[in-house]
């Protein structure tokens, strides 16, 4: 029972940390706002489910093509849009957000509600872990978290975007007198962001069914962990995933699934009144408070 | 068409110069000229409450509310805090007018401004302990309050739990209802306004444009921004406590995000910071959003695109938009090359 709450915890923590990564990789390092970040989750879901039901393409065909869309709509949504607005930290969060209200608004009116949405698993079959067994497409969950996190490490670290990605974040005029093209690395950020939420969608869905609310939760999600790990850290938001998943777990098994959403909250209330700038975030960390 | 050589040159109207610096108001023309912006919205607002047909009267009740709750986001603004859960104010409000007339049976007249004031003092007390956070680390907070009180509502079951509480005293007729909403906004308006103006308001100006330096001048910063929460918080809970009575219901939904992002929204698109410009913006999106009622489902989604087009088309928005081309005349201007 408890080893059954704990394995599926880390599967639970690692999801939260998937679904995190493309909106901390935009927010959180490059300090660009995509609150349409949940709409583009849910519109790769949907995306694919068409491609797969209407079209008739393989799911290897389908998956690439629709990371690629979600990456280009996030790049266009940058030149079309959010240039226009760059620096008002509140235009750009209404502005997206109202992309993502009218994005997943749309498919609601389309009627894309009911149990016949849902996407293919990868692999039928599951493997034995000690007395417990785990499916495929929780281990692929894993893999690719694990996975995917390890390459965002790097990435910020060692590769010149990645670096630069920092870069315009921490200081955007002394980025900018280093030659680094603002404009550039934010359209790169966030088509990276977008592509990074369509290969979350599609190892996650496929557990559940696609929803046009789980757009709203997933939004909220991303920026709990963003936040409780501290805008900017990557090793933060792999440590705020799992203390939010366990959290989630633990509780959904002792209290029940109401009080769920409840300890998200209250992580993120704890945070920020007790230190504002996330558990690793340093970036910030002076301008927090008065 | 060739493209036009020069630059845009923008002059301050000579009646607007005088009039900013001494007061010498010495003709029609220019007391006019100071009374049109003030007197013309009042006149208009007058003819729409006597002469809309009823559903569009409630329409009108509803704006002014919203109106009220934009008006208490924007002043929040001015003191530097900018918030992302103005549901937060609305739904302490609604619950306790609610709650106060389901316990006691207190009629709506006592209950509105009972609400009022001691919802403006639960939300001052319950955000005190963030006041000194800055930035987007406030807003978040305010973000998250709100949402985790309806789920602390749905689990705990208070209140009426995901009932909500019905049954609640209406207003005696849609006239009480008309002069009372009408009233209250105007009196927000022009209060707050004035507020802004005295050296009351630039001390709150000053904590949002450097909050350092008024501290270094002996100024207790955070004193004054409890006291602008206390101010905004009131308005917002009072437009609570008068949806309240007006739906005859309160339950979950008033803590819903579409409080938090309708004030946001407003303020963008009349103009941030100008307390007049959120007031403009709710009396645009809210019958907006009703003229748009017909199309159903796609309603949002149309309200979602419309504000991104007005964000990118006019980002300092409406109102600031309106009062440079009062106040000031443009024409274009040779450029030496």
């Amino acid at each position: 029972m408890l080893w059954g709450a704990l394995l599926y915890g880390v599967v639970n923590s690692v999801s939260l940390a998937l679904v995190a990564l493309g909106f901390n990789l935009t927010f959180g390092i490059s300090g660009i706002a995509n609150f349409s970040y949940g709409a583009m989750y849910v519109l790769a879901g949907y995306g694919t489910w068409m491609l797969l039901q209407r079209v008739g393409l393989p799911l290897g065909i389908a998956i690439p093509l629709m990371v690629i869309g979600t990456s280009l709509l996030g790049a266009l949504l940058y030149k079309v849009v959010l240039v226009r607005i760059r620096g008002m930290v509140i235009s750009e969060v209404i502005a997206t957000f109202g992309i993502g209200l009218a994005i997943l608004e749309f498919f609601r009116y389309l009627g894309f509600i009911g149990f016949q949405y849902t996407l293919p698993v990868f692999a039928e079959g599951s493997v034995q872990i000690g007395n417990l067994f785990l499916d495929l497409q929780r281990v692929s969950i894993l893999v690719l978290g694990g996975g995917l996190t390890t390459f965002l490490w790097f990435f910020t670290r060692y590769t010149r975007t990645g670096r630069a990605f920092r870069g315009i974040a921490q200081d955007e005029y002394t980025a900018l007198c280093l030659g680094i093209d603002s404009d550039r690395i934010a359209t790169l950020a966030m088509s990276f962001g977008g592509g990074l939420c369509a290969l979350a969608a599609v190892v996650i869905l496929p557990i559940g069914t696609i929803s046009v609310d789980a757009g709203y939760d997933v939004l909220l999600e991303a920026l709990a962990v963003c936040i409780v790990g501290g805008l900017g850290s990557a090793l933060g938001m792999v440590i705020a995933s799992f203390v939010l998943g366990m959290a989630q777990s633990i509780t959904s098994m002792y209290l029940g699934s109401h009080w769920m959403m409840i300890v998200n909250l209250l992580a993120i209330l704890l945070i920020l009144g007790i230190k504002p700038s996330g558990l690793l975030g340093k970036q910030k960390e002076l301008e927090e408070r008065i | 068409m060739g493209q036009r050589h020069g630059r845009k040159e923008r002059l301050d109207r000579g009646i607007k110069a005088r009039s900013e610096d001494i007061f010498a108001l010495s003709s029609w023309r220019e007391l006019l000229y100071l009374l049109c912006p003030r007197v013309v919205p009042l006149l208009v607002l007058f003819c729409l409450a006597l002469g809309l047909p009823v559903y569009w009267k409630k329409v009108l009740v509803t704006s002014a509310i919203f109106g009220i709750l934009a008006m208490s986001w924007d002043f929040l603004v001015c003191a530097g805090l900018v918030s992302l859960g103005q549901a937060l104010f609305f739904g302490v409000g609604a619950y306790l007018a609610g709650t106060l007339h389901h316990a006691w049976g207190w009629p709506w007249w006592f209950t509105i401004p009972v609400a009022s004031l001691l919802g403006g003092g639960i939300c001052t007390i319950l955000l005190a302990p963030v006041l000194r956070l800055r930035g987007i680390y406030f807003s978040m907070v305010t973000l998250v309050l709100p949402l985790m009180l309806v789920r602390i509502i749905e689990a705990t079951k208070v209140l009426g739990g995901t009932e909500g509480l019905s049954g609640i005293q209406g207003f005696p007729n849609l006239g009480v209802e008309l002069v009372l909403s009408l009233g209250a906004f105007l009196a927000a308006l022009f209060g707050y306004r004035r507020i802004l103006g005295t050296d009351y308001g630039l001390v709150l100006q000053g904590i949002r444009d450097n909050d350092r330096s008024v501290i270094s001048s002996g100024i207790n910063a955070h004193w004054f921004r409890a006291q602008a929460l206390f101010l905004a918080g009131c308005l917002g809970a009072l437009a609570g406590a008068f949806m309240t009575h007006a739906y005859m219901f309160v339950g979950m939904p008033v803590f819903a995000l579409d409080y938090s992002i309708l004030p946001i929204t407003a303020a963008v698109v009349g103009g941030m910071g100008s307390i007049a410009g959120p007031a403009l913006g709710a009396f645009l999106l809210v019958p907006l959003s009703e003229a748009l009622r017909a199309l159903g489902a796609l309603r949002i989604v149309f309200y979602g695109v419309f504000l991104v087009i007005f964000i990118v088309g006019l980002p300092e928005g409406l109102f600031h938009y309106l009062r440079r081309k009062y106040h000031q005349f443009e024409r274009w201007t040779a450029v030496e090359s």
